[in-house]
């Protein structure tokens, strides 16, 4: 018994990379199933799936530290590279899998409030959605093929087209949209790669990394990293690419939000990373000319997202908006193109994971309690709730750049990037854009502690209202499945900062410095 | 000057013709008022991508890949994984569809229509019912809320 | 001789738990209270301890974590450092006390938020002055800027929500461009060590560069010591409670700025680099102006606690003129002016609250005659100001003595003038509020009975009224301040021969 009991253990600790997928892929598609038979069981499922994933990728992300060249190569079914298809752990993709299936872990628990009165057939459905979108984004995170890629996209992306959909009527026609521009992502990506086989015959990535050097000077490279910006440019929402983005944002669903706001539009940055640094390498000229043109359009998004983001008044919308900038400085970073910068991008990538998670999930709080997202009823909310507005503080501290949160520190590398190239513009963009953060995030923070109060309607005064005095007394803000999630999200942002130099040292630059 | 147009064509044109499909199909997207139609322009364009995958794996005088006893070089066969690329690219594209129509049907049960024109009107005058009384607003978008419907339709088709 | 303690941590590290813990406590006051108190007094014993093992030639250092890949977040207590940290400290436990008889006695709201960020600010404040490097210095520094913001809005009215913006306007602004400044020093340098006599060398950059990155460093300096013409954020600033005001325009924020200056000057650049740059010639114009102005507007101001914050700006400037000369008397001078003016204005700062919640009187004019009621805090207004003008026996005598020596010994005659001018200007500002309180021109006047303002405020204002005089006295009462200056300034000015 002791004996098989090993026995599985090792087998598991063999297979961390392909489990990050496939336990919750299964728990998806049992979800259904099971929430037929007992409500309950179909959540459960779900959720001690995401809460394995992230054990198995935080034991992969310890695995790939302590492995040989720190990457590990999962041949899928045992064909060997080239031919079958691998995942390619290293450091870097390993950690952001961690990052992403802990948001959706908490995630899942966070929807739990929301979903308490739901048919079997609507929480089973939103479970397996979220189930989904998890595989879809750690697969592509770990995948080392780059159709497979694409597949994993295509999940990704579906799932969250539905999970936006659930957001209630304004949110069919923006999931519509995102499903419009999204397919002319995916097969915008679709192009690129199939110009990549042409010239190489290959689909592993690193395999066609290496077959592609001698064809670099190809004028169909042009093309293909055109295509390839295209399509991560909608992935992630890039200026000019972006105009689905502040809709889909604000009108999914509030428990998904967080999840499709924090680390839907990160995977596509780090496969851009990984396409044009990993595969391509820095040393070619029709990169260095594709990346450059990825930062101009970065710089271009860190302001006009801020633009935007001051003349909204949901606070939805303009997070969706910031969401644009703050892809500007992971699409700065990637134009710096240098050690720095793309450590920057990197750091920031996991950065905003917290942060944009973090917020998302204090205005769903807000959102579940009062009903409201409009910033100007924020009157002295951080009397009622204070955790909430302590996450969105740090928050919005973090997306200013004040240290000693993470926020500061991306910007820092991304400073130090653009000062090694000479790059000044960019220092002064960064400087620009933290600015306009620092007037539409801290004005939010002044609604909050300054404006009077303003007159709500309490979901727990009607409950206790219809509940007559059976009603129980809330001790929390709200129900602690929500409050736990922001305040580790409020927390994490800080923590974020603190550990920096950790996750710089160990994950990013080990990975990154094969690369410069 | 036409001898090279010539072979250009001879060798690229089937490119050209596809990519021209390609971007056929994005400005009908971009142009036309109908969902519907949108989403059958977005079919287009998936059919475009799948022809030019399957244009440069097609090469003259290769053989299905079977093992024929004749030929014995490698060269000698067509390349089978685009082919079977495009296989998965048809089934994340019916996928696609499927959500998209499952969304269609919703948007006509919401709004009773799928014109964007049709769509924009009826949010401007939502518009002006939430500045008249936001407290309204509130309450209709917590009814909203409630009355969502958990969209599984056509989800599952993209697992390949 | 380099000795790692854990006491420069402990320094910054109990009001920053204390916040926490006002935080988490804010249902009751006395235990709130307790906890700030417990804070500053922690803080206080920690700093005080180490001035004699600094000025014997020890420098205490604690490295807590690294903040980037090659940066790490590093607490270092050298001569100027100590000087600061121990005068903040120390007067953190003053305010402390007088918080909480002011927010008391005027019945404020909001009064956790308040000595929570309060305790943040202090945390800054030490960290600033313990700081090691650069990148640290600039952590704590916006930390210090973020927290101040609440204490400015803490009215939560109109008005306060204005200041607030005017307020945040004018420092994030330069913090931001501090953070690409010290982005290119480091590039340049390869280091962001504070190193007495400065880590740049003239090789690293052209001059044009130099200057232009010297602006950017010293700008955000400049801006929280409001020179002209950065200082329209410091007198609208005064909406916030006098304890914050004492604490803004006295200690933490104002005094962070000037000191930020002098690390740039002393530290960074160092006097060597600076005298080939000529830069600092344009920064003690802007100082000069800036005295001079600044005693003008105040003399124009009734409001008790304007007039003092135009004063403010007008004794920071000797600050930033004093490190500006480039002589060792004129860094000296400098560094005392830190903790004469420290004592002085919180003083006055603390006087003028005294007025608000005892007599509800704001402006100079409506104060006929209040000494008679309230001795013992016109007495120590008058210390204040006799400090502030420069009398001798009174520690602020000692700061510009040296820096008239510093002038002097730089040879520059003009910024000896413009000393003297503005002493003139201080007794013209300061003196008729002394006479107004003690010789009312009218007789028929409200106070007639003795009504001194409650215990909690009246010994912190008797303790630094004290103070001031017996430093002016013994100027290395107590923690060797004066060493601590003259140390740190012959430390900067080393190699350099006048």
């Amino acid at each position: 018994m002791r004996h098989d009991r090993e026995v599985l253990l090792i087998m598991i600790m063999n297979h961390l990379p392909v489990l990050a997928v496939v336990v919750p892929l299964s728990a998806a598609l049992l979800s259904l199933l099971l929430s037929r038979i007992n409500k309950n069981l179909g959540k459960a499922v779900v959720i001690l799936s995401l809460v394995f994933a992230f054990l198995d990728a935080v034991g992969l992300t310890a695995q790939v530290l302590q492995a040989e060249g720190h990457l590990i190569r999962y041949a899928m079914g045992n064909w060997d590279a080239p031919i079958g298809i691998e995942f390619y752990v290293d450091p870097i993709n390993a950690l952001l899998a961690c990052f992403i299936t802990f948001i959706a872990m908490c995630a899942s628990i966070y929807s739990l409030s929301f979903l308490k009165d739901r048919e079997w057939l609507q929480s089973g459905g939103y479970y397996t959605l979220i189930a989904l979108l998890t595989v879809g984004l750690v697969g592509m995170t770990l995948t080392g093929d780059v159709f497979n890629l694409y597949v994993y996209l295509e999940i990704s992306s579906l799932s969250c087209y539905g999970l936006i959909a659930l957001g209630g009527k304004r949110s069919i026609p923006a999931a519509f949209r995102y499903l419009l521009i999204g397919t002319i992502g995916a097969s915008f990506y679709l192009l690129g790669i199939g110009l990549m086989y042409a010239m190489t015959g290959s689909l592993n990535m690193a395999d066609m990394g290496e077959l592609l050097q001698s064809q670099m000077d190809n004028p169909l490279m042009y093309l293909v990293c055109a295509s390839l910006i295209g399509a991560f440019g909608i992935k992630m929402a890039q200026f000019p690419f972006h105009a689905w983005q502040p809709d889909a944002y604000a009108y999914s669903h509030p428990g998904a939000s967080p999840l499709i706001s924090g680390a839907m539009s990160k995977v596509p940055a780090l496969a851009m990373i990984r396409f044009f640094f990993f595969i391509f390498g820095v040393q070619n000229l029709v990169i260095v000319d594709a990346t450059r043109l990825i930062g101009i359009l970065g710089a271009l998004g860190m302001i006009f997202g801020s633009v935007m983001a001051l003349n909204q008044t949901d606070f939805r919308r303009m997070l969706a908006y910031s969401s644009v900038a703050q892809l500007g400085y992971i699409a700065l970073g990637i134009g710096i193109g240098n050690l720095y910068g793309v450590t920057g991008s990197y750091l920031h990538i996991l950065n905003h994971l917290f942060m944009k998670g973090g917020l998302f999930f204090a205005i769903g709080a807000i959102q579940y309690r009062f009903g409201i997202v409009n910033i100007n009823q924020f009157g002295q909310l951080h009397k009622k709730m204070p955790f909430t507005c302590f996450t969105i503080t740090m928050g919005a501290l973090a997306m200013v750049g004040i240290p000693p949160t993470g926020g500061f520190f991306s910007k820092w590398y991304l400073m130090m990037g653009a000062m090694d190239k000479h790059l000044y513009i960019y220092m002064a963009v960064l400087v620009l854009s933290s600015l306009l953060n620092a007037i539409y995030f801290l004005r939010v923070l002044e609604k909050i502690f300054i404006a009077p109060e303003a007159r709500l309607a309490d979901r727990f005064d009607k409950e206790a209202r219809r509940d007559g005095a059976a009603a129980k007394k809330h001790f929390l803000e709200v129900p602690a499945v929500m409050l736990v999630p922001i305040v580790v999200f409020g927390i994490g942002i800080v923590a974020m900062g603190i550990f920096n130099s950790q996750i710089v040292e160990f994950v990013a630059q080990t990975a990154l410095k094969g690369v410069f | 000057m036409l001898e090279t147009v010539n072979t250009f064509l001879a060798a690229r044109g089937i490119y050209c013709l596809v990519f021209i499909l390609f971007f056929l199909a994005v400005y009908g997207m971009i142009t036309c008022k109908n969902y519907m139609k949108k989403m059958m322009c977005m079919n287009v364009m998936q059919v475009a991508v799948i022809l030019f995958f399957l244009c440069f794996a097609q090469k003259r005088g290769g053989v299905i890949p079977i093992l024929d006893g004749v030929t014995e070089a490698a060269s000698g066969y067509l390349n089978p994984i685009p082919h079977a690329l495009m296989l998965t690219a048809i089934v994340v594209s019916l996928g696609t569809t499927g959500v998209a129509l499952a969304l269609l049907m919703r948007m006509t049960e919401e709004y009773g229509s799928v014109e964007e024109d049709d769509l924009l009107s009826g949010k401007a005058r939502k518009k002006k019912e939430e500045s008249a009384d936001e407290a309204d607003e509130a309450e209709a978008e917590k009814e909203a809320e409630k009355e969502e419907t958990a969209d599984v339709t056509g989800k599952d088709p993209d697992e390949t | 001789m380099i000795v790692t303690d854990i006491r420069p941590l402990l320094a910054v590290a109990f009001p920053l738990v204390a916040s926490l813990l006002i935080l988490f406590s804010g249902k009751k006051p006395n235990i709130r209270e307790a906890f700030s108190i417990i804070a500053a007094v922690g803080a206080a014993i920690c700093a005080l301890s180490m001035s004699s093992g600094v000025v014997a030639g020890n420098v205490y250092e604690f490295v807590l974590c690294p903040l980037t890949d090659t940066l790490s977040l590093t607490l270092r207590v050298d001569y100027a450092g100590e000087l600061f940290a121990c005068v903040s400290s120390f007067l953190y436990v003053v305010v402390a006390f007088y918080a909480i008889g002011y927010m008391r006695g005027h019945h404020e709201k909001d009064q956790t938020g308040f000595f929570a960020f309060f305790a943040i600010c202090i945390c800054s404040a030490i960290g600033i002055a313990y700081s090691a490097n650069l990148l640290t210095f600039f952590v704590f520094f916006e930390m210090l800027t973020i927290a101040t913001w609440p204490l400015v809005f803490h009215e939560r009215n109109d008005e306060a929500k204005f200041s607030g913006r005017k307020y945040l306007i004018y420092t994030l602004i330069p913090g931001q461009l501090l953070l690409v400044g010290i982005v290119i020093v480091y590039a340049m340098s390869g280091t962001l060590d504070f190193v007495a006599g400065g880590f740049m060398n003239d090789s690293m950059g052209s001059k044009l560069m130099l200057s232009v990155v010297f602006f950017l460093l010293v700008g955000a300096g400049a801006v929280k010591a409001g020179m002209m013409p950065l200082h329209g954020w410091l007198p609208s600033a005064m909406v916030a409670p006098t304890p914050v005001s004492a604490l803004l325009h006295a200690v933490a924020v104002v005094k962070a700025g000037a000191f930020g200056v002098i690390r740039i000057i002393g530290y960074v650049y160092g006097p060597e680099v600076l005298s080939g740059l000529k830069v600092t010639q344009i920064l003690a114009v802007f100082a000069c102006v800036t005295i001079i102005a600044s005693s003008l507007i105040a003399f124009s101001q009734d409001n008790l606690k304007r007039r003092l914050a135009y004063s403010t700006i007008g004794q920071l400037s000797y600050v930033v003129l004093g490190a500006c000369m480039l002589t060792s008397l004129g860094m000296r001078g400098a560094f005392f002016q830190i903790v004469a003016h420290a004592f002085m204005k919180i003083t006055l700062f603390m006087v003028a609250g005294a007025i608000i919640v005892t007599a509800h009187k704001d402006n100079v004019s409506q104060m006929n005659g209040i000494g008679k009621a309230m001795p013992f805090t016109m007495i120590a207004f008058a210390i204040g100001s006799f400090g502030i003008i420069g009398v001798p026996f009174f520690n602020g005598f000692v700061s510009k003595w040296n820096l008239l020596r510093g002038a002097i010994q730089g040879g520059m005659p003009i910024y000896v003038v413009v000393l003297l001018i503005s002493a003139m200007l201080g007794i013209s500002y300061l003196v008729p509020v002394i006479f107004t309180a003690f010789f009312p021109k009218n007789k028929e006047t409200e106070f007639k009975e003795f009504h001194e303002a409650n215990p909690f405020m009246l010994v912190p204002i008797m303790i630094t009224g004290v103070l001031s005089v017996v430093m002016g006295i013994n100027p290395n009462f107590g923690p060797h301040l004066y060493d601590l200056a003259t140390l740190a300034a012959d430390a900067v000015m080393k190699g350099v021969v006048h």
